[in-house]
């Protein structure tokens, strides 16, 4: 991905480039001018973004910079008031989140959201269920099948919880319940996966693990990742955008962004962990 | 894999062999109860079962959706009415007049549901409680279908049926089938959503459900066997007034509910046999039921508000440990 001088990334289209020489690919998700406002705040105010399949991208930014808020948007928690919004080539602005969902937008939660009185395994079936239509039978056996029990296994081993299947999720540490946070996005093998600040209030070795498990996920898989921590954001991604107050404040390759002025300057106005 | 596996015990219809077998010996010693009660007390004992499908109904949405409906005594009595006015006006046998009922309940719930079903917590109790008030309205107001005050009277109960141990054994095979019914609902694959919602809607919802159909679908299950109680005490009593359709009704069904134990669905059972045998204990010393019950629902709320076999549970897995 080249950056213009004023950090917009370079469109993706091709009718401008020479064809054969730029191979960019199709973006999977592109937000144009997308604003949500909650009254008279505008939480996200006019973003313009555009993230090609496959991509890790991270959105980082200050405390209240509306980060959250577009995940919101993206995921349709809380529909754009306007603007538009595309994901793999279909117009999603309207769209509910469930509908979003089975298009193959998964996304975990800043503040853990789970479903707490349940198993672990209940979740997993829960989340692996939502896109199949057994989800509908009303008086099945309640087991998960031949099909799903590896499905399960595999995004609980991926989320590195696998010896906790049985455990009742409230009994879960902090730490495993982020753990879940993930593991439950993941095992429907989404398209695009949402990242709501996944090692938020971890400990330094359990953020580690959350950078593994980040980090093994399929390629294939586009990432979308809030972080503000650089340190953490920063070796994980292929490309960064920092929000400010709504805004787009810059978006850069992870090498660039720490020495950027106006990163500096949002963050306390000096280089973090310089 | 490192996937610890649950063991699966050898089941009977979905049942653990132990459960099964519970299941039997209290359906064989409630069978056997006619023989040792009076004829008064049977028909108190089938009370006891037909209000139980009531509070169970109730339970499958308080207990497993986190939705407390106070419009299940319209439901039920929905059905009620249609099966009296069915036998006397239409003249329909009573098996058809009795699925009937349990179709007109269904529909009702269907239409409550659809409105109801976009609302939480106390909102989902006052929609579902002005729901039931127009119900009984229109049982009040509608005089020559359903003669208003004064009622409807009518021969009902198929002949078969006209003793009450018969009916009685009637009834508790009904409650056996339908309870294992609500059993299997709310441990289905679909059940399991419902726990979900009550769990958090918002994860729900970006896991690809759409919340208000599963609301929806759980609320229109939940009155198809509140209507078959609903029926079933047509055939009961021979006699339906808006008084079966009154806010009253449901609220008794919610506080049997509670009494047994939100989410323990067999408690319904016992809650309404602890409601019903204290309601014939105090009135034959007042005439002031609905103070005592007023009392006795704060007292259960102080000392066990997770219900009667809530508590028993509680207590006996505290021993086990
Ligand atoms: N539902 C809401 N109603 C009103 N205001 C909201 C709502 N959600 C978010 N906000 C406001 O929108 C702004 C952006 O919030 P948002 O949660 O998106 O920030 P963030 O970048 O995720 O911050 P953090 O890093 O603290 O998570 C904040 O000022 C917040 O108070
Ligand atoms: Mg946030």
């Amino acid at each position: 991905m080249i950056a213009l001088p004023d950090g917009e990334p370079v469109s993706t289209s091709l009718d401008n480039a020479p064809l054969g020489i730029v191979f960019v690919p199709e973006p999977i998700l592109t937000l144009t001018d997308a604003v949500v406002a909650f009254d008279a705040l505008r939480a996200v105010d006019g973003v313009s973004l555009s993230v090609p399949r496959g991509q890790r991208r991270a959105i980082i930014g200050p405390n209240g910079a509306g980060k959250t808020t577009l995940f919101n948007a993206i995921a349709g928690m809380v529909p754009p008031t306007s603007g538009r919004i595309m994901f793999d080539g279909h117009d999603i602005t309207k769209l509910p989140p469930h509908r979003r969902a089975q298009l193959g937008i998964s996304r975990t939660f800043q503040i853990t959201n789970l479903f707490p009185t349940l198993s672990v395994q209940d979740n997993m079936i829960l989340a692996l269920r939502g896109l199949s239509p057994r989800k509908f039978s009303l008086f099945g056996r309640p087991d998960r099948d031949s099909v799903e029990a590896p499905r399960i296994a595999a995004a609980l081993g991926a989320a590195r919880i696998a010896e906790r299947a049985d455990v009742t999720v409230k009994e879960l540490s902090y730490g495993e319940q982020r753990q879940l946070e993930i593991a439950l996005s993941l095992v429907t093998t989404p398209t695009m996966l949402l990242l709501d600040e996944p090692a938020a209030g971890l400990s330094p070795s359990e953020r580690s693990m959350v950078a593994e498990i980040i980090r093994s996920l399929d390629r294939d898989i586009t990432v979308v990742l809030i972080e503000h921590d650089m340190d953490l954001a920063l070796g994980l991604v292929d490309f960064v955008t920092c929000m400010f107050e709504g805004r787009i404040l810059v978006e850069e390759a992870p090498e660039g962004i720490r020495r950027n002025k106006k990163v500096q300057e949002v963050y306390l106005g000096k280089p973090r962990h310089a | 894999m490192t996937m610890p596996l649950t063991p699966t015990p050898s089941r009977v219809a979905g049942m653990t062999g132990r459960a099964a077998l519970i299941a039997a010996i209290i359906v064989v010693a409630a069978a056997a109860l006619p023989l040792a009660l009076s004829n008064y007390q049977v028909g108190l004992a089938t009370e006891v079962l037909i209000f139980g499908i009531l509070a169970m109904s109730i339970d499958i949405l308080a207990g497993f959706a986190g939705r407390t409906s106070l419009g299940h005594g319209a439901i039920f009595g929905v059905s009620t009415y249609v099966v009296v006015y069915a036998t006397t006006h239409g003249g329909l046998p009573p098996a058809v007049a009795f699925a009937a009922g349990v179709l007109a309940a269904t529909v009702v719930a269907a239409i409550f549901g659809l409105l109801a079903v976009r609302t939480s917590g106390v909102y989902f109790l006052l929609l579902t409680l002005a729901l039931g008030m127009i119900v009984w309205g229109i049982c009040l107001r509608w005089t020559q279908v359903t003669g208003g005050e004064n009622g409807m009277r009518g021969d009902v109960r198929p002949a078969v049926l006209l003793t009450n141990s018969a009916f009685y054994w009637a009834v508790l095979a009904s409650a056996a089938v339908v309870a294992f019914a609500m059993w299997r609902f709310v441990r289905s694959p679909f059940g399991l959503t419902l726990r979900g919602i009550r769990d958090s809607e918002s994860r729900m919802r970006s896991l690809g459900y759409n919340v208000p159909l599963h609301l929806f679908i759980g609320f229109t299950v939940s009155g198809f066997f509140a209507g078959v109680a609903g029926a079933l005490y047509a055939m009961f009593n021979n006699f339906v007034s808006p008084s079966t359709v009154a806010l009253a009704q449901s609220v008794e069904g919610v506080l049997m509910m509670i009494a047994g134990g939100v989410g323990t669905l067999f408690g319904a059972f016992v809650g309404a046999a602890a409601i019903i045998a204290l309601e014939n204990v105090v009135s034959a010393y007042t005439e002031r039921w609905q103070m005592v019950l007023g009392i006795t629902f704060i007292l259960i709320m102080i000392f066990a508000p997770e219900g009667i076999v809530g508590k028993l549970r509680a207590t006996l897995t505290r021993k086990v440990r």
